[in-house]
């Protein structure tokens, strides 16, 4: 050798400490088990390095990063969403059977029967539903994402975002903010009056400030959000109130009842999460235009419904890899406990599927605080996920990583690689219907559901 | 009674960092046996044997981090338990400093790095290999337990990118005056080593060290010289040095090759057309000369002509290094309590190739050896817990390391069979060596002291008189430091020799009470 050995050490920490211990010129790799520590995924990982796959990601990462969502208009959702009957109700996460919803999601679509006057109550909703009348699809095969139980009935108004750089679109119902909300399983009366304030007054306001405005563009919003502190999952405050001031003008143009006007202004400035909606469908449209590249493996969902988390793979279709959800590590609201706590739900885990929430922590420690952790931590957990992506986006910038950009596009290969797996921000509901938030908290994607995506992906190709 | 335990899902730690949290929850209060391993099944077979196991750890994935003490008490379990979080906390003193998560983030981010050193689980390390020889580097895989099939593809690829491919289970390596893996601090000199056999590089290149220097030593694991593998990663290895302008004299170090396999290695050598001395214990001398190579017989004597080439001495063999008349009047104070009876060696070695030496000599000067690595199959140990006559062993065998360290880190096996040989009256010479260096634990001595004080306390109380021989395979620049460890040990009454082979010469005196003597050179 001509030159000084210039050692990679793999594996061992105390050979690393060894070799820098005799003044040698090291550096360490923090191994982990590929493939979860399965050697026959590992055999097919191994086969999954080629070019062509590569060559398929890099298209798909470009569609990402170049993706234009923008707010066009908002609509009942039977109107917009394909696939969309009287009897059509759409939820988070994976498809899944009435008998195997979470307690949060069934209380959600008794509520939704109720608010669509399909039911007087619980009891004849629960009936209608066990008649086999309902007809039940997730939100994700249908261009369509909701938080928490995501559900989405005929009636309910919904964003419609369209990606003017690919011409897909999504759709998005409206946030209630927190507590007893429908989202979170309560079908109380107040729950469903307020449905309706927002299907009555709100929509049809904000619809009409919105043909004033015209399109709004949802990037630069969520980019200047991250400037300001939010991660655009858990916390949407910057984001809400940008939204708010874009919007505040043309609401005020609209010609409505000031009462009414005062309201919709009083509620988009107080719930500070009214912005995770459209931005959760922005996200959605974005990551939809790599959808179905031939060889990739660019994760395209990460969402769950309480019972089950579920992935889509650009490559592989629509066909879902599902694990059972688990229980987030979290912080409760005062008056619950972790035992009431429901497994891992919502569709809103799009935001980190699109390089947002977690992955962007490093740009709102708060966040973390809010989850149980340290600033540190925060960013940790976006330096982990540069690991499992495809590219760094500038147009995403993180101040305190020296401005360099969002992790973004999530390679399954990577994942499996380095056994690293997506962190999640997230909400958590009360495990019984009815009962609503009880808090926030942190967890990973279940390693099983990238298994068995990456069996398929070596089947397939 | 209490068997407790914890499980860290998705908590992986690499198993030298594992056993060494063994080994600090073994030496709490309370704590009988302790193990920390990752839920592979192999894993937690082990603990099931070891009745060591909980539903809970059962339950355990690949990628969980089982951790389970048994202790006096449920109470003193716990609270050993609840020190988990303590011990694993260093890796947190790591910041600040650049880790990478994978080697390939790390070949993009040091694109003139040259060396790659692998020590994962080994049915991982030939997928980072061959990721570090595409990436034109050098390669070393510690780890063991990698598939021959991969080992010997691996090779091949290596081979014909004219690079280096050191092992799976390459122990011991020095690269340019770097250690890795079990290394002594050698200085840097005109000889270049090649070695299937990790203590016997150790060995070789620390006796070098008292004279001259090295420039490599490359291991290419225990493997490499059978019938399958042919001898593919010495062939590169001699290949390197045969281009290698510093070095001027090779040395090969091998334990009983395969016969065709040591014909093709020693033809390549002699194709270096550099001097080339060649130490393949238990291969025949005519063989070694055919090949116009300079046959060693022991380790010390393959350094020794190593050393003579380079001051242009004639190689001569050397019994021992000390006047013979300082080597009877040890014998003669260790012989003197002995009891009638006494008249067995009993060698317990953490390094497996100076148990092969040491057998060699011994087999000479006492007659059969009996071992759990015997030189012939009829000396093989019915049970390896229990010694035969003149008994040599091997301790870092997989059946004594399965779950625990290497016992270069981890005394606690030969220290209780120390113990056991003491309590047989027929036993009149313990054999030790004492492995320094990098990688070994920080104080080898100090972890036996006790055991030999307490091994010749047993012997003594039934009127009759242990001898102990160690020799110890380190250097003066060891961050040990060999004279602290030898004084420790003499202190005990350890009769220090200067290599294995005197070692085991001067036991073969002790125990024969000098009628060996006659068949020294």
């Amino acid at each position: 050798m001509s030159d000084r050995p210039k050692l990679i050490n793999v594996g061992a920490y105390s050979f690393y400490e060894s070799m820098r211990a005799q003044g040698a010129d090291a550096v360490h790799v923090d191994w982990r088990p590929p493939a979860g520590g399965d050697p026959e995924l590992a055999r097919m990982l191994t086969r999954l390095e080629r070019p062509e796959i590569d060559e398929a990601n890099r298209k798909a990462v470009a569609k990402i990063l170049a993706a234009k969502p923008m707010l066009i208009g908002i609509k009942a959702a039977k109107d917009v969403i394909s696939g969309m009957t009287e009897h059509t109700i759409l939820h988070s996460g994976p498809p899944i059977e009435w008998e195997r919803m979470s307690g949060p999601m069934k209380g959600a679509v008794w509520g939704a029967l109720i608010y669509e006057g399909l039911a007087k109550d619980q009891k004849e909703a629960d009936e209608l539903v066990k008649s086999g009348e309902i007809k039940f699809g997730a939100c994700h095969d249908h261009d369509s994402v909701g938080p928490m139980a995501g559900i989405i009935s005929p009636s309910m108004p919904v964003f419609v975002i369209e990606n003017q750089e690919n011409g897909n679109r999504a759709y998005s119902n409206f946030n209630e903010g927190l507590g007893k909300v429908l989202r979170y399983g309560a079908y109380e009366e107040s729950v469903i009056a307020r449905l309706k304030w927002i299907e009555k007054t709100l929509a049809p306001i904000l619809a009409d400030a919105l043909k004033r405005s015209g399109p709004i563009d949802l990037k630069a919003i969520m980019a200047q959000a991250l400037h300001m502190g939010d991660e655009l999952h858990c916390r949407n405050v910057a984001s809400s109130l940008i939204f708010l001031k874009s919007m505040a003008p043309h609401i005020a143009e609209t010609g409505y009842d000031r009462k009414e006007v005062g309201e919709v202004i009083k509620f988009m400035g107080e719930n500070s999460l009214f912005f995770l909606n459209p931005a959760m469908a922005a996200a959605k449209a974005m990551v939809d235009a790599a959808h179905n590249i031939k060889h990739s493996t660019v994760v395209i969902t990460l969402s769950r419904n309480g019972t089950d988390f579920g992935i889509k793979v650009s490559g592989l279709g629509n066909r879902w890899f599902t694990a059972p959800a688990e229980i987030p590590k979290l912080l409760c609201f005062p008056g619950f406990t972790e035992a009431d706590a429901n497994p891992d739900i919502g569709d809103s885990a799009i935001m980190e599927t699109a390089g947002f929430g977690s992955f962007a922590c490093a740009a709102s420690p708060a966040v973390v605080q809010v989850v149980g952790g340290s600033a540190e931590e925060a960013i940790e957990h976006t330096r982990e996920m540069w690991e499992i992506c495809l590219a760094k986006d500038k147009s995403f910038s993180i101040p305190f990583l020296n401005f360099e950009g969002t992790p973004r596009g999530i390679d399954l290969r990577k994942v499996m690689d380095t056994g690293i797996l997506p962190i999640i921000n997230t909400g958590v509901a009360h495990k019984k219907p009815g009962f609503g938030t009880v808090g926030f908290g942190i967890l990973r994607a279940p390693i099983e559901c990238f298994k068995k995506a990456l069996k398929a992906m070596a089947e397939k190709y | 009674m209490a068997i407790k335990s914890v499980v860290r899902k998705g908590d992986y730690r690499d198993s030298v960092m594992l056993m060494r949290i063994s080994k600090e929850l073994e030496g709490l209060e309370g704590v009988k046996r302790a193990s920390a391993m990752m839920g592979t099944d192999n894993n937690k077979q082990l603990l099931k044997d070891a009745g060591l196991h909980t539903d809970e750890a059962l339950e355990a994935g690949p990628n969980d981090l089982i951790i389970v003490v048994d202790a006096v008490s449920e109470v003193l379990a716990s609270q050993a338990l609840s020190k988990v979080d303590d011990l694993l906390a260093v890796k947190k003193e790591e910041r600040g400093e650049i880790t990478y998560k994978t080697l390939s983030s790390a070949l993009s981010a040091i694109p003139d790095a040259n060396f790659v050193i692998i020590s994962t689980p080994g049915e991982f390390a030939a997928r980072e290999a061959m990721r570090g020889l595409n990436a034109g580097k050098h390669v070393m895989i510690f780890s063991d337990a990698v598939p021959i099939q991969e080992e010997i593809e691996l090779k091949k690829i290596a081979y014909s990118k004219r690079l280096l491919l050191l092992g799976p289970e390459a122990g011991t390596s020095i690269i340019d005056g770097v250690g890795l893996g079990f290394a002594n601090a050698v200085k840097r000199g005109p000889i270049g080593v090649v070695g299937a056999a990790g203590t016997g590089i150790q060995e070789v290149t620390r006796l070098i060290d008292v004279e001259s220097g090295i420039t490599h030593a490359l291991g290419v694991g225990g493997r490499d010289l059978s019938r399958e593998v042919g001898g593919l990663g010495m062939l590169g290895a001699l290949r390197f040095l045969a281009a290698d302008p510093e070095t001027k004299v090779i040395v090969i170090v091998a334990k009983a090759p395969t016969m065709g396999v040591a014909e093709s290695i020693l033809k390549a050598a002699e194709e270096t057309r550099k001097p080339v001395v060649a130490c393949m214990l238990g291969a025949s001398k005519t063989l070694v000369t055919r090949h116009g190579a300079i046959y060693a017989a022991t380790l010390a004597d393959a350094a020794a002509k190593a050393i003579a080439l380079v001051q242009g001495k004639k190689p001569k063999e050397v019994t021992f290094t000390a006047p013979r008349k300082w080597i009877e009047a040890i014998v003669k104070r260790e012989i003197k309590n002995f009891a009638e009876g006494q008249k067995y060696i009993r060698g317990l070695f953490s390094g497996g190739t100076l148990c092969t030496e040491a057998m060699l000599i011994l087999r000479e000067l006492v007659g059969d050896i009996y071992s759990n690595i015997p030189l012939e199959s009829r000396l093989k140990l019915p049970s390896t817990d229990k010694s035969e006559r003149h008994t040599c062993i091997d301790m870092g065998t997989e059946e004594f390391t399965r779950g625990v360290p290497h016992p270069m880190i981890y005394f606690k096996p030969r220290c209780e069979r120390l113990l056991r040989e003491a309590k047989n009256r027929d036993v009149a010479v313990v054999l030790l060596d004492v492995v320094l260096g990098y990688g070994a634990n920080p104080d080898p001595a100090g972890e036996l002291v006790w055991a030999i004080a307490e091994a010749k306390k047993t012997m003594a109380e039934s009127n009759r008189y242990l001898s102990i021989v160690a020799s110890i395979c380190g250097t003066a620049h060891d961050p040990q430091g060999f004279e602290v460890q030898k004084k420790k040990l003499e202190g005990a009454g350890v009769v220090v020799m200067p290599s294995n082979a005197e070692a085991a010469r001067i036991a073969a005196l002790i125990a024969t009470r000098g009628k060996a003597r006659g068949k020294l050179k």
